[in-house]
């Protein structure tokens, strides 16, 4: 019979539509923006076809740990026993020399008494117009110093006064990048030998290499 | 399985074909023809003489039917020489290309055209008129196509700087160690970077009228006549376009209507041409990886695979070159399928959009691809621009679970174990989802009324004008890289070739099913290699970011979901590319939308249009 395919389509949408009620029945009472509801809705799982749709701003879907938005500068905390608030990044100028449209400027530190350069960066800033969110400064940054940022609620009133982000804009600490990737944060820990960065680390097992032998002697 | 060495996708393992087909041609032809013998490269080197007649000899003897590429090279400083590079294969036996190239000085830049041979080589010549400033002899269309007329220079020859130039190769010097920052719209883009003609003056200037647009529609008819009152005519020009980007993209046709029947159609494009191989030659090779992503924007997973893989056959060229391990192919793969996936049902959902459906048939067809982005955010950090292959392997493996971790107000939280999620999205979710399309459109009588034995492409007529893809393959074509030409783990895995008989709009629906179904059997498979690999290498060697890339020239493509994708690369053996091209399956299937729409009435253009699917960052590039 013609006609009879259009009605059978028909019948597809008119399913989609009363699932959507359906599916709504079993969150009565509970809420439906619920983080419960939300396995259930956006899970891979969900049995209904209903409808999928995530009601932002009432309900965001938290973004996993490998995402990707915005570059930060990841620096100790800033109750840090020795070195509060101390940037990770030695300005080795490894993320400009990667990074894809070049948004990211550094004057290099240098030494007032010797005039030689050090390793901390003196300006840092980044054109977050420009950035290309690809991440591949944070993936090659030898000393886990640049991150990428989870935040995407970025928008303000005035592009020229807002998007070039400087060293104090961008500088977090460290213990916002372990809150936002634990998983990552542990790993790269791990692959470092601890918590702090790696040329603390590097210092402190200098100094007890330093320590130990002098020990030995003394108990000799 | 899992320890058996990935297939050669490095192209050592296919015999060459040159010298077999070197021989053959210097029989006829003893003086036109020699093997390239630079290092790194490889093909036939024509004189420009007697292009024609060896490029005829190898379509009717040799059975090189299929013109895949045609770019253009400026070789400033390496000879001074401009280059014109064609790529051309077999299409009912497959294999692998044969390459052949004609040179011509800089300053005369003239070239006999093939587009008597292979008619698909009018845009692609197009194209290299109008960045490279080669003029085609016989081309009879011959001016700018992703560029207006009117501007000067060519911007892919060498010598050529765009406004706001800073420096020929990035990383620019100016970021660090004394990296102050500063806007460059600040700057005068007009400033030194920019050239002139000689007797140019801003003042009094007037931007060139459109009428060598309207007069290449080639039907003798002037705007002139056209507006001149009381001439009778039924002709009618009609611009369609440029479209708002929610449709397909800012995409300009302009045709010729006789009462509502279409006589010719003239496409319009470079409304988002950002010279995207300028800015490759200037990226060193990682850096151009993120900027993949940009070409075909639906798929950028597949357009990080072609490019992963152009490199990685120069990198073979060099000693110390490894192939990615066995679990980064199968990875690849999985991507690759999935994006395959997530563009078809794409591809379907707009096609109604297009015939008039508004977006309710859209959003079903896209429900399933907002998990497959979840998945590709978990692992690659991106849902759209993935940035996800890196030369050598992946960027990171699978993640243990799709998880999100709550930062703002209102995160709402998934969690789930990520080969469980991967089961169930393949084995029950994508299948009920193409199982409900199908019986949502494919009967639909509306459907078959605007689709059946419209814009029909026939067989011939489909590998003369070089489409590829989807297109082809619904033309009665059988025609898949993944098995004709194999590339990563392709040839251990079970499944078919989709393929259509009648080339019409709906057999190219109808082949996004089937290609969908194809592509869920394939994903099936990779399950069981993921398990067995887990925990394997991803990468081979150690990740750089400046890995030092032999000199010579490459050619990796891929099936892209729209077809075939292709990267020339060639590296001079510094940190950049020296060219980059970027063979666009979108645009090159537009050089048969004329042939498709003759005869059609307007109303059919749009849905002609939207079953070759197009995406206008790789049409216009």
């Amino acid at each position: 019979m013609y006609g009879l395919g259009v009605l059978k389509g028909m019948g597809v949408t008119l399913k989609h539509f009363m699932d959507t009620y359906i599916e709504d029945i079993q969150f009565l009472g509970k809420g439906k923006k619920t983080d419960a509801a939300f396995q259930i809705r956006q899970g891979s799982r969900a049995r209904s076809l209903g409808l999928f749709t995530v009601e932002y701003p009432e309900e965001k879907i938290a973004v996993p740990e490998r995402f990707r938005f915005i570059p930060f500068l990841v620096t100790n905390n800033l109750d840090d026993e020795e070195n509060p608030g101390k940037d990770w990044c030695t300005s080795c100028g490894i993320c400009p020399k990667v990074c894809p449209p070049q948004c990211i400027w550094i004057v290099r530190g240098t030494d007032p008494e010797t005039g030689r350069p050090k390793p901390e960066p003196e300006e840092f800033h980044i054109d977050i117009d420009l950035c290309m969110n690809c991440g591949l400064c944070a993936e090659f940054c030898p000393f886990d110093a640049i991150k990428m940022d989870h935040d995407y609620e970025l928008a303000s009133y005035d592009r020229s006064g807002h998007h070039i982000f400087d060293k104090q804009r961008l500088s977090k600490e460290f213990r916002y990048w372990r809150s936002i990737a634990p998983t990552i944060s542990a790993e790269e820990a791990e692959a470092r030998g601890g918590w702090e960065h790696k040329d603390t680390l590097k210092e402190k097992a200098k100094a007890a290499r330093a320590a130990k032998p002098t020990q030995e002697s003394a108990e000799s | 399985m899992a320890e058996k060495p990935v297939a050669e996708q490095a192209g050592v393992a296919a015999p060459d074909p040159v010298a077999e087909i070197l021989a053959a041609l210097s029989e006829q032809y003893p003086d036109a023809v020699q093997a390239d013998t630079r290092k790194g490269y490889s093909g036939i080197v024509v004189r420009p003489e007697k292009l024609v007649e060896v490029a005829t000899a190898l379509r009717d003897q040799l059975g090189y039917d299929y013109l895949s590429s045609a770019t253009a090279v400026d070789y400033l400083g390496k000879g001074d020489h401009l280059e014109m590079v064609y790529h051309v294969y077999r299409i009912r036996q497959g294999g692998p290309a044969l390459v052949f190239k004609a040179l011509t000085p800089r300053v005369s830049a003239t070239l006999p055209s093939l587009i008597s041979v292979w008619p698909g080589a009018d845009l692609q010549e197009r194209e290299a008129y109008d960045l490279m400033g080669i003029r085609f002899e016989g081309h009879p269309n011959l001016k700018r196509i992703l560029l207006w007329e009117g501007f000067n220079g060519h911007p892919l020859r060498k010598d050529w700087k765009e406004a706001y130039y800073e420096q020929d190769q990035k990383p620019f010097d100016s970021r660090w160690p004394g990296g102050k920052v500063h806007r460059a719209e600040e700057n005068n883009p007009y400033g030194r970077n920019v050239s002139y003609p000689d007797d140019f003056t801003l003042e009094g200037y007037t931007p060139p009228d459109e009428n060598s647009i309207y007069a290449g529609l080639g039907m003798g008819v002037s705007m002139q006549e056209l507006a001149s009152p009381g001439l009778e005519t039924e002709r009618l020009i009609v611009n369609l376009g440029p479209h708002h980007p929610s449709t397909h993209g800012v995409f300009r046709m302009i045709v010729t209507l006789n009462g509502e029947t279409i006589e010719s159609l003239e496409p319009v494009m470079g409304y988002l041409h950002r010279n995207h191989e300028k800015i490759g030659e200037r990226n060193t090779f990682i850096q151009n990886m993120p900027f993949t992503d940009r070409l075909d924007y639906i798929s950028s997973m597949s357009n990080n695979f072609g490019y992963a893989m152009a490199v990685e056959k120069l990198l073979a060229l060099g000693a110390r070159y490894q192939p990615p391990p066995y679990r980064a192919e199968v990875i690849r793969v999985l991507m690759a399928e999935f994006t395959r996936v997530v563009n078809h049902l794409w591809a379907i959902g707009f096609l109604l959009n297009d015939l008039g459906a508004f977006f309710t048939p859209a959003l079903y067809a896209i429900g399933e691809r907002e998990l497959i982005l979840d998945f590709f955010e978990a692992t690659a950090g991106s849902r759209l621009m993935c940035n996800y292959m890196r030369f050598g392997g992946v960027f990171k493996d699978l993640p243990e679970r799709i998880q999100g971790i709550p930062l703002l107000t209102n995160d709402r939280v998934r969690n789930e174990p990520t080969m469980d999620f991967l089961d169930s999205l393949i084995n029950e979710r994508l299948p009920r989802a193409v199982d409900e399309l199908d019986r949502y459109l494919t009967k639909s009588e509306i459907m078959i009324t605007r689709c059946e034995g419209v814009g029909v492409l026939p067989p011939e007529m489909a590998i003369a004008y070089s489409t590829a893809g989807p297109v082809l393959r619904a033309s009665g074509v059988p025609y898949d890289i993944r098995r004709s030409d194999p590339y990563s783990i392709y040839p251990e895995l079970d499944f078919d070739v989709a393929v259509r008989y009648n080339g019409d709009i709906y057999d190219r629906y109808l082949i996004r099913l089937d290609e969908i179904r194809q592509s869920i059997r394939i994903l099936k498979q990779l399950l069981p290699r993921l398990r067995e690999t887990e925990g394997q290498p991803i990468i081979s060697g150690t990740k750089a970011y400046s890995p030092r890339v032999p000199e010579g020239e490459a050619y990796g493509r891929v099936e892209n979901p729209k077809g075939e994708l292709g990267f020339y690369v060639i590296s001079d053996g510094g940190q950049n590319a020296w060219r980059y091209h970027v063979r666009a399956p979108s645009y090159i299937n537009l050089t048969a939308l004329s042939e498709m729409c003759k005869g059609h009435k307007i109303a059919d253009v749009v849905a002609v249009l939207g079953s070759i699917d197009i995406v206008l960052g790789e049409t216009d590039r």
